[in-house]
């Protein structure tokens, strides 16, 4: 084995990780304002007023980077999941714990925000319709989630049974994605995708991809300085983390 | 285009700034409840290293 997937797996330890996730923090955090405040001025005051939505189409511009982050979140959890039980590694269920409330927060987002764009856009807050059904569904697997690991004190064992519920519940990501293809939905399909042109404006666009790209920096950012919280909480009884809360900033 | 105009969003303002500004507080609450939680494990930590 070579020395440099030795030192990679060094990360994997909590210990060594606890310093390298704060150091990490700032190189998402500030990217993360810059683009927010260059995707807010984009999308609410260069971008012009939309022909047939009027200027209620601007929710976009964060209802679908919240939406978006809303099933990504979810997926990353699952893979630290997968880790954290075929390996049994103290570090991914930790990840998996921090990442739960960030994703949980952008589903409540997008739900918001969708609920208040669809009011003017199609008469209406909320339709039981499944593109809608199904992201309220996400939003109670981050709910069960940490309801799950609230009622098992030994935390690795919560570890396991999270990991099993986020792994079971993977199933409606793409049942999400693909519910306004699958069923005929009050949600409108996919105004942006890889494989089509974009069914909007350049600069609308832009502004969107920025938003998107801001979501991104910041949750890392905010999981990385959760998951230094949760290290604490949990291995702060042996004596490395105690000297790290002290020493390291 | 006036401030005024800004703000009421095309007639949408209640739907625009009602979905920025929540979004904005939670995110505001989101941050402020991270720090708060990692001051507090530092201080538990290090009441734990002392004992």
């Amino acid at each position: 084995m070579s020395t440099g997937s030795l030192r990679w797996f060094k990360y994997a330890s909590p210990a060594s990780f606890f310093p390298l996730a704060g150091k990490l923090v700032p190189w998402f955090a500030v990217p993360a304002a810059l683009l927010a405040a260059a995707g807010l001025y984009l999308g609410l005051v260069v971008a012009p007023t939309d022909a047939q939505q009027g200027d209620a189409y601007r929710i976009i511009f964060i209802h679908v980077p919240a939406a978006w982050m809303s099933m990504f979140i979810y997926v990353v959890m699952a893979f630290w999941s997968a880790i954290a039980l075929s390996f049994n590694a103290r570090l991914s269920g930790m990840m998996a714990q921090a990442l739960a409330p960030t994703g949980a927060l952008f589903t409540f987002i997008a739900l918001w925000t969708g609920s208040l764009w669809g009011r003017p856009a199609w008469g209406t807050y909320w339709a039981w319709d499944a593109r809608m059904t199904s992201e309220l569904i996400l939003l109670f697997l981050y709910f069960g989630y940490l309801a799950l690991r609230g009622a098992i004190a030994d935390a690795r064992r919560a570890d396991r049974a999270g990991a099993v519920l986020v792994l079971v519940g993977v199933v409606n990501i793409p049942i999400i994605y693909f519910s306004v293809k699958w069923w005929n939905t009050l949600h409108q399909g996919a105004t942006v995708s890889l494989t089509a042109a974009p069914k909007m404006a350049a600069i609308m666009l832009s502004a969107m991809l920025i938003m998107t790209f801001a979501t991104w920096f910041y949750a890392i950012a905010i999981t990385l300085v959760r998951v230094r919280a949760i290290i604490l909480e949990r291995e702060g009884k042996s004596g490395w983390a105690g000297e790290l809360a002290g020493a390291v900033q | 285009m006036s401030l005024t105009d800004f703000f009421a969003m095309g007639g949408y303002g209640f739907y625009v700034w009602g979905a920025y500004l929540v979004t904005a507080a939670l995110i505001v609450i989101e941050i402020a409840a991270v720090r708060a939680r990692l001051r507090n494990a530092r201080r538990m930590a290090d009441a734990g290293a002392d004992e």
